[in-house]
């Protein structure tokens, strides 16, 4: 959630408001400096966001990875002690949990790639050829983006339940020794919950298609339909091409939700063996009663890292493309 | 399709869970510590008329038995309880920041390491003042249990229930089944139960604390409560034979658990108990709280858990102790130590009892008139016990137990046969965690 938002919506927010206040006033004031109310108002709005970006962004994320190197149970300040690398040695060496978790994260964005994106494009093609009642089902592939992950996983839950979800009751998978354990067993609840995540996903990436389909060229159909392409010919050779910019944001996206995947699983089973996460288990380690935020932190940070391997490359190419336009 | 029973356990997502999942994610991009802060609210009642109290007791049965304590209280005194109820996980995974914020004035907890550790902390105020008045009503083992390192009171307890091997009378008369004291006896009975078509013992494991319950009576069956006590303080080695003859002893009994306990929480593995499917189920008395019927619930019985080494028989009895603790500074405090001098008394506790008998008065001044044969037998039990232990989370450090214990157990109940390196890795974590602070 914050890790797509929060690095970029301040900087987005604090940047129109300078723009726009001195357009406004130039007409009128004949070349006038700013007023004083006016740097007043300007210094709120470049001044407040900017307090809060550094506060929020740059101020945690220093601290946590201050943190890391430290051992603090969250007890007051004085508690505070330097561990220097301990807590990652113990994290790469001792921790059972962490390297399942590094794995799921990546199975996680594997599948939501390979299974849910393309389905999202399928549907919105499909949606796109403006069939019938196409706003009912845009609006039914959509919903699940709407729900809160939380309820998604609670609903998901009743289903997988052993004894009374839906699929053991229908398959007769609840009574002894025929029982299946979505989500219990460390082979299968890992699947069940990426099942219930694709579902959402889906959605997700058929609406970013859609958005990326529409502003398709209709005059590029028109051309490739009077070169003879039939239609897989055109999406292939016509139309996915001018998709990039959508893609590149579906890629983005997509590696985002795999890292900050947290919520569906936590209301499932608590990252219990199978389907630990990084974000589980930094939660589990800072948030609960356990409170070991220096070796939470130090997760945290490697998740951070991941995310910045990830993001800058991806900025570094936008802003490159940007100064070439 | 029956779903109230999970319904109580299911992580709803109330205000607090939403909090605690922006401040999961807010982790990711590195905001950490003013989060944590942030989450602790209420306790706005600062008038002098009014005691704010911090609650766990979320479940229909314990919130519904409490009201009437507080309104009796309030009857008596003239002041007002104000309490906060919150959902019973929750509470206790924040309590960190929850007592760092605005606490309320009094708070539910627990008795143990967990009291002794804010009480160590500075984050709950001492209340010997008010133990002048209630501490007659409780027995020696109940002091005990309510004084921090320092000697202080910290602590007033309220309740107390014992861990045992619950069953139906009726399921043991039908099949002629008798109540087995030794370790062979339950096994056999775990075979004969198989036999006959019952699932021998219920379990549920999504909650990742009931595994650590029955780790706890075999360890103190097998190696004594004092062993029991180095274990949890950190000072034993998991990689002890002792502590592996436990696995071996639970991995025998495994094959006789119910299936897919992994995926059940204990209110659905305690329905299998109500409907006569499964024959006996490890657990606290508070699993009578899903016997509504009453005559199901008249027909629910236990014993302790056998003996498995002679040398301490069933000394042990595991009874964890539920009670209220003060805040680091209440906002009123002379009507702090009057609610807890009301609580401490005994006509609060069996007024408590009389809205939840799954549990028993922490008070031996407290009248048994009133008691079920249930809870006569619980408070028997606890009465005669040699020793009494909290439960291994609340016994040992909540960082050791949540983050290595609970996956550890859930991984051992998974693969039986990995123990050793199970539990090599235990120790090293454990040593890293016990050296820190």
């Amino acid at each position: 959630m914050s890790i797509d938002t929060s690095p970029k919506s301040p900087e987005a927010a604090a940047v129109p408001p300078p723009g726009h206040a001195p357009v406004k006033r130039v007409p009128q004031g004949h070349k006038r400096l700013l007023t004083r109310r006016d740097r007043i108002t300007l210094a709120f709005m470049a001044g407040v966001p900017t307090v809060l970006h550094v506060a929020l962004v740059w101020v945690t994320a220093i601290a946590s990875i201050f943190l890391a190197f430290t051992s603090w149970d969250g007890i007051g300040f004085d508690s505070i002690k330097w561990v220097g690398l301990d807590n990652f040695k113990q994290l790469f060496t001792d921790n059972p949990q962490f390297w399942p978790a590094l794995q799921h994260n990546i199975i996680w964005f594997v599948v939501l790639i390979l299974i849910p994106t393309p389905l999202g494009l399928f549907l919105a093609v499909q949606l796109d050829k403006k069939i019938r009642f196409s706003r009912v089902y845009q609006t039914a592939f959509f919903l699940p983006v709407v729900m809160s992950l939380a309820v998604t996983g609670f609903v998901w839950q009743l289903i997988y339940n052993p004894d009374t979800g839906l699929i053991n009751s229908l398959i007769g998978a609840n009574k002894p020794g025929h029982y299946i354990d979505w989500i219990g067993n460390p082979h299968l609840n890992l699947w069940a919950v990426l099942i219930a995540a694709s579902w959402r996903h889906t959605g997700y990436m058929m609406i970013l298609y859609l958005a990326g389909l529409k502003g398709v060229d209709p005059s590029l159909r028109e051309a490739s339909a009077l070169d003879g392409a039939n239609e897989w010919q055109t999406f292939k050779n016509v139309i996915f091409p001018t998709l990039r910019p959508t893609n590149t944001v579906v890629l983005v996206v997509t590696i985002i939700e795999a890292l900050r995947a947290f919520d569906l699983v936590f209301v499932f089973n608590k990252g219990a063996q199978g389907t630990e996460l990084l974000s589980i288990l930094i939660t589990n380690n800072i948030i609960g009663e356990s409170s070991r935020i220096g070796y939470g932190s130090a997760i945290a940070v490697v998740l951070l890292v991941i995310s910045l391997a990830v993001i800058i490359p991806y900025l570094i190419a936008t802003f490159r493309k940007e100064r070439q336009a | 399709m029956d779903l109230s029973p999970s319904g109580l356990s299911l992580p709803s997502p109330s205000r607090r869970g939403l909090l605690r999942g922006v401040g999961g994610a807010a982790l990711l991009a590195g905001a950490g510590v003013p989060l944590l802060s942030a989450c602790g609210s209420s306790g706005s009642g600062s008038d002098s008329k009014t005691v704010s109290v911090g609650s766990n007791d979320s479940d229909a049965v314990p919130k519904k038995a409490y009201a009437a304590v507080y309104a009796a209280f309030s009857k008596q005194s003239g002041l007002t309880a104000k309490v906060n109820t919150k959902d019973h996980n929750t509470f206790q995974e924040q309590i960190n920041s929850y007592l760092q914020g605005t606490p309320d004035d009094v708070f539910k907890w627990f008795a143990g390491y967990r009291m002794r550790f804010f009480a160590a902390k500075g984050l709950a105020s001492p209340i010997d003042d008010a133990w002048q008045k209630i501490g007659a009503n409780f027995p020696d083992a109940m002091k005990k249990l309510s004084k921090g390192a320092d000697g202080k009171y910290y602590f007033v307890p309220m309740t107390s229930y014992p861990w045992a091997i619950f069953y139906r009378k009726s399921v043991f008369q039908q099949h002629g089944y008798t109540v087995p004291t030794t370790w062979d006896q339950l096994v056999a009975l775990c075979k004969q139960m198989k036999k006959d078509g019952l699932v021998p013992i219920a379990f549920g494991d999504k909650d990742a604390w009931p595994a650590m319950g029955t780790f706890d009576q075999i360890n103190f069956r097998l190696n004594g409560y004092d062993f029991h006590v180095e274990l949890m303080a950190g000072k034993a080695a998991w990689t002890d034979a002792k502590v592996k003859a436990v696995f071996d002893h639970w991995a025998e009994l495994l094959p006789y658990h119910q299936d897919g306990f992994m995926g059940r929480t204990w209110q659905d593995a305690a329905q299998t108990l109500v409907s006569k499917k499964a024959g006996m189920y490890l657990l606290g008395t508070f699993v009578a709280q899903q016997f509504t019927n009453k005559a199901d619930l008249d027909d629910l019985d236990f014993f302790a858990f056998p003996e498995i080494n002679s040398a301490y028989g069933q000394d042990t009895v595991e009874a964890p102790t539920d009670g209220f603790m003060v805040s680091k500074s209440p906002k009123n405090k002379d009507g702090v130590t009057k609610l807890l001098e009301y609580l401490g008394t005994p006509a609060a506790e069996e007024l408590y009892l009389k809205g939840d008998p799954s549990v028993v008065a922490a008070s031996n001044k407290a009248s048994t008139a009133s008691y079920s044969p249930l809870q006569k037998k619980a408070f028997d039990m606890i009465g005669s016990a040699k020793s009494l232990t909290q439960f291994m989370d609340r016994d040992s450090r909540p960082d050791f137990t949540s983050t290595v214990m609970q996956p550890g157990l859930q991984k051992f109940l998974q693969n039986p046969k990995g123990v050793d390196s199970l539990l090599s890795s235990i120790e090293r974590q454990k040593k890293t965690i016990f050296a820190s602070s």
